[in-house]
């Protein structure tokens, strides 16, 4: 279903001229999505969708309002228009509202595969079959999912703002169950030639071999070995703090700590859009360019997030990390990279007396809001380690963690990598070697 | 949208399918919110398009579009098609379907006022009153609150015959007051955290809900909280509030009885279920007091759950899912209902929209009304009593929970004692239920709305129903959050 962004865009603000109003933003995205299901080692559920949203925004004497529709015909648009017209009248004036940004240089990003655009649902179910006997071949019985995505997104305003984006996504996530244990990996690439699912699911298959007749242990403060995406998972709840708004709300974490040291010197990170291993559109949600921010240097809270709003009121300059308006929330970080180090997941069970290595976490929710104390489970591959070896799976634990007291904590760190999780977007981050690692609970597998 | 149906399934037919259904829906959505005395986001969205669900070769395919063009549906149909061919590359075997009768139906959900006839700053309006309450005391930081109304017309047409036009409104509403001070934040909710209170109603739930009145009482706990004491570690008898019981049925009931999950098919991602087959009917899931339903007929209330028939065409059922404390059921689909040896769905496959594939979710599951007044229910000589999530946890296969709330109280006698920050408790799923000790009767008994319910690859958002009244349950962990 081809769509003509700059058509649609036009008539938009033909439309709102029409019905008196100057100011307008389009927001125009397609996406073409597909997804192979697979569990109990066949392909259970097997789906695409093709879908367009056109998204408008009027401003009107401070106030503004948006509304949307999947309907591209010339009456859709003009009826989208003139709703998001009606409620914004409706609404209530804003003194601090800004008019819509200004039209600016983007620096152009590079995510687009036309062979991921176009791989095929035979394609997906032979790498999903592929990956099925590796792991059936072990004994065990194979879940998870092959997708790729296509997506176009385009937005404009009255002002002469003009930024265009496109990219593909391919994810793969396989977990291979054996009794009494399970093995999980995933990876995401914006070209699918950079995932391989076999590897993948010998990867799930072998920890869930070494994770056979798990052993319980107590809860209590243990080192941990935190894979990557263990580290996204549970690092990555805290980015949406790093916002003038949240900060100005009250609901940060990071109020009365910029500037000061809350992580170990070993802790860098740093929201970069450019980043070769990230993905995600070079500007923000009203279109302004965003800036690479040093997030934390050193373990010091160096700089946050400011929308437009935000910039003006604190008399900066905006980063390029809003949101699009109206919304309560200001802005956030979007690119995430954490600075890895020279370890591996290897050289820190090597140098590991006793410790747990994790695989992935689960389920992870915020238990104190200032404190950053977030609770949630290991999952799918949680092991001892014993005199620089994995000596045994373990049941899993719960764990009751302080986000400060555990980067602080940190004695080795291996290099970035891309990674994927369930918990948040896809970040850059390292594996981790923690000390007095908060498991409060064991469950019962 | 019958034509849209109609020709969606001639499309697909055409191609040689042994089963197929279609799903045309056009859904319209508001959402209005404030924040600090302005308005927040303030929006309307309106949504159409066409899923496809064909059985070919054994295999299920699904394809969805918002081009309804001839072009477009056709192309789906085909696509649908193509996509279960290439599931045959790793098949084990044939999918077969339960039987199911032909409907041909029309339902609209009880909605005695058109939430879209009330206009925006009639919305704004009331948020901002409740704004202006809860902002009285500079303390507080952030006062946010919203109102949310969703329509949703769906017509589902199938190979067997049927034709169901059903439209469903549902409303909610809700508000927050945080105080940040003396680096602590606290935060209270009305009626519920998350965005409050939702059901299947019109624009009168927002007058039911009558938010304004509250705003004070929550304004003046969320700052007396930085004062209170820190909730105790221990064992203690607990009660908790129907809002909080409502989210422990979601998590430790909801989510095991899902048949897929028993199965395996969502083990990647939402996870498994310690409810294994062998345990239905065997299984002590809870004391001699619990009786828990999976109901989405009218007849159960208002919930986010109900609906005349499921979206794969099977009406709304009532199934006891514990019955004196005794496990004795599941949700099921028309391919799974043959795995616990019944000959029929109990209509339970629900799909997040046009664009995905229905999945068997939570309708309404609730917990039955005790025989115990309010005074039965706090009467114990020492209890800690939570009211309102702050935070949810449990592990994939739904045994181990925590659980944070926002506010509790130490109670002596069934009198509050004092007021506690920072309340936690946790525990296994089957020992909390069989602890179970008293519920409060009907008269206590609310049907709450979970609107973020999420689940499946690619994930669906599904609004679930979960009735409860005060319980309190005997020798809970409390306080793990904080331990350590």
């Amino acid at each position: 279903m081809p769509v003509d962004a700059a058509a649609v865009q036009d008539q938009v603000v033909r439309a709102a001229h029409a019905m008196g109003v100057d100011e307008v933003e389009a927001i125009l995205s397609t996406s073409n999505q597909a997804l192979t299901r697979f569990a109990n080692n066949a392909i259970h559920q097997n789906v695409a969708e093709l879908s367009s949203i056109l998204s408008v925004r009027a401003r009107i004497d401070g106030r503004t309002a948006r509304a949307s529709t999947n309907r591209l015909d010339p009456h859709a648009i003009r009826d989208v228009v003139e709703q998001a017209i009606a409620i914004t009248r409706l609404t209530e004036p804003d003194e601090e509202s800004l008019p819509m940004a200004e039209p600016a240089e983007y620096r152009a990003v590079d995510r687009w595969s036309e062979p991921t655009a176009q791989v095929t649902p035979h394609e997906r179910a032979r790498a999903v079959a592929e990956a099925i006997r590796a792991v059936e071949s072990a004994g065990q019985t194979a879940a998870g999912i092959y997708s790729t995505d296509a997506t176009e997104y385009t937005l404009m305003n009255s002002r002469g703002v003009r930024a265009g984006y496109r990219e593909t996504m391919a994810r793969f996530s396989i977990t291979a169950m054996a009794d009494g244990s399970s093995g999980w990996a995933k990876a995401s690439a914006c070209d699918h030639r950079d995932i391989n699912p076999l590897d993948l699911a010998l990867s799930a298959a072998r920890k869930t071999t070494q994770s056979a007749a798990p052993r319980e242990l107590p809860a209590g403060r243990y080192t941990v070995i935190l894979e990557p995406a263990a580290v996204l998972d549970l690092a990555g709840q805290m980015f949406g703090d790093f916002s003038a708004t949240a900060i100005t709300d009250g609901r940060s974490f990071l109020n009365d700590r910029i500037g000061k040291q809350i992580f170990g010197a070993n802790i860098t990170i740093h929201d970069d859009a450019w980043h070769p291993l990230q993905s995600g559109a070079p500007f923000d949600g009203e279109g302004v360019p965003r800036k690479r921010l040093t997030l934390v240097e050193n373990g010091v809270v160096r700089e946050i997030t400011y929308c437009r709003q935000a910039a003006a009121k604190a008399g900066v300059a905006p980063t390029g990390h809003g949101f699009p308006l109206p919304n309560e929330y200001g802005e956030a970080p979007a690119n995430i990279v954490i600075a890895g180090g020279d370890s591996s997941v290897e050289k820190m069970i090597a140098s590991t007396e006793r410790g747990i290595l994790v695989t992935r976490l689960w389920y992870i929710r915020e238990v104190d809001p200032y404190e950053k104390i977030f609770t949630g489970m290991t999952r799918d591959g949680t092991f001892l380690v014993e005199g620089g070896q994995v000596t045994a799976g373990v049941r899993n634990f719960r764990f009751n963690q302080g986000l400060m007291e555990m980067l602080s904590n940190v004695e080795a760190l291996s290099p970035a990598v891309r990674t994927s999780g369930e918990e948040t977007f896809d970040m850059v981050v390292p594996a981790m070697l923690i000390r007095d690692f908060n498991f409060t609970e064991v469950t019962r597998f | 949208m019958k034509d849209l149906s109609l020709r969606a399934l001639d499309a697909v037919t055409r191609g040689g399918v042994t089963y197929a259904d279609v799903r045309a829906i056009d859904t319209r959505d508001r959402e209005v919110t404030t924040k600090n005395g302005k308005a927040g986001h303030v929006s309307s969205s309106e949504s159409q398009g066409v899923g496809i669900r064909v059985l070919a070769f054994g295999c299920w395919g699904f394809a969805a579009t918002s081009d309804v063009s001839r072009q477009g549906v056709e192309a789906a149909a085909a696509l649908a098609i193509e996509i279960a061919r290439a599931g045959t590359l790793a098949k084990k075997h044939d999918v077969v379907l339960a039987p199911e009768e032909k409907y041909e139906a029309t339902w609209v959900s009880p909605c005695a006022i058109d939430p879209f006839t009330i206009p925006v700053d009639r919305n704004l309006a009331t948020l901002l009153a409740v704004d202006a309450e809860l902002r009285r005391d500079a303390a507080i930081s952030l006062a946010e609150a919203s109102m949310h109304f969703t329509r949703e017309r769906q017509v589902f047409v199938s190979t067997i015959g049927s034709l169901i036009d059903q439209t469903r409104t549902t409303s909610g509403a809700g508000f927050s007051a945080l105080c940040y001070k003396d680096g602590e934040i606290q935060k209270r909710s009305y009626p519920n955290s998350f965005g409050g209170q939702f059901q299947l109603k019109g624009y009168e739930l927002i007058d039911e809900l009558d938010l304004a009145s509250h705003a004070p009482r929550i304004a003046e706990e969320a700052i007396a909280l930085h004062s209170a004491d820190q909730c105790p570690e221990g064992t203690f008898d607990l009660i908790v509030d129907s809002s909080q019981l409502g989210l422990q049925i979601h998590e430790s009931i909801g989510h095991p009885i899902e048949l897929d999950r028993v199965l395996g098919t969502e083990a990647n991602y939402a996870g498994m279920s310690f409810l294994t087959l062998d345990q239905l009917r065997r299984l002590r899931y809870g004391s001699d007091i619990v009786n828990v339903v999976c109901d989405a007929r009218v007849e159960h209330g208002p919930g986010l759950g109900t609906f005349a028939f499921d979206d794969e065409g099977v009406p709304a059922q009532q199934t006891d899912i514990i019955r004196a404390g005794e496990f004795t059921g599941y949700m099921t689909s028309r391919e799974t209902a043959a795995a616990v040896g019944e000959a029929r769905s109990n209509g339970c496959m629900r799909a997040d929209g046009w664009a995905r594939l229905p999945l068997i979710r939570m309708t309404n599951v609730s917990l039955k009304p005790g025989e115990q007044s309010l005074d039965e229910v706090f009467g114990a000589d020492h209890a800690i009593y939570m009211q309102t999530n702050r935070s949810w946890s449990i592990d994939d296969k739904r045994y181990n929970f925590q659980f944070g709330c926002e506010i509790a109280w130490e109670m002596r006698g069934g009198k509050r004692v004092r007021m506690l920050k920072n309340p936690s408790y946790s525990g296994i799923s089957t020992e909390f239920w069989n602890a179970c000790a008293a519920i409060a009767g009907r008269e206590h008994w609310t049907l709450w709305g979970v609107p973020n319910c999420g689940k499946g690859q690619p994930e669906q958002v599904m609004g679930t129903g979960h009735g409860a009244s005060p319980s309190r349950f005997r020798n809970i962990k409390i306080g793990g959050a904080y331990a350590g």
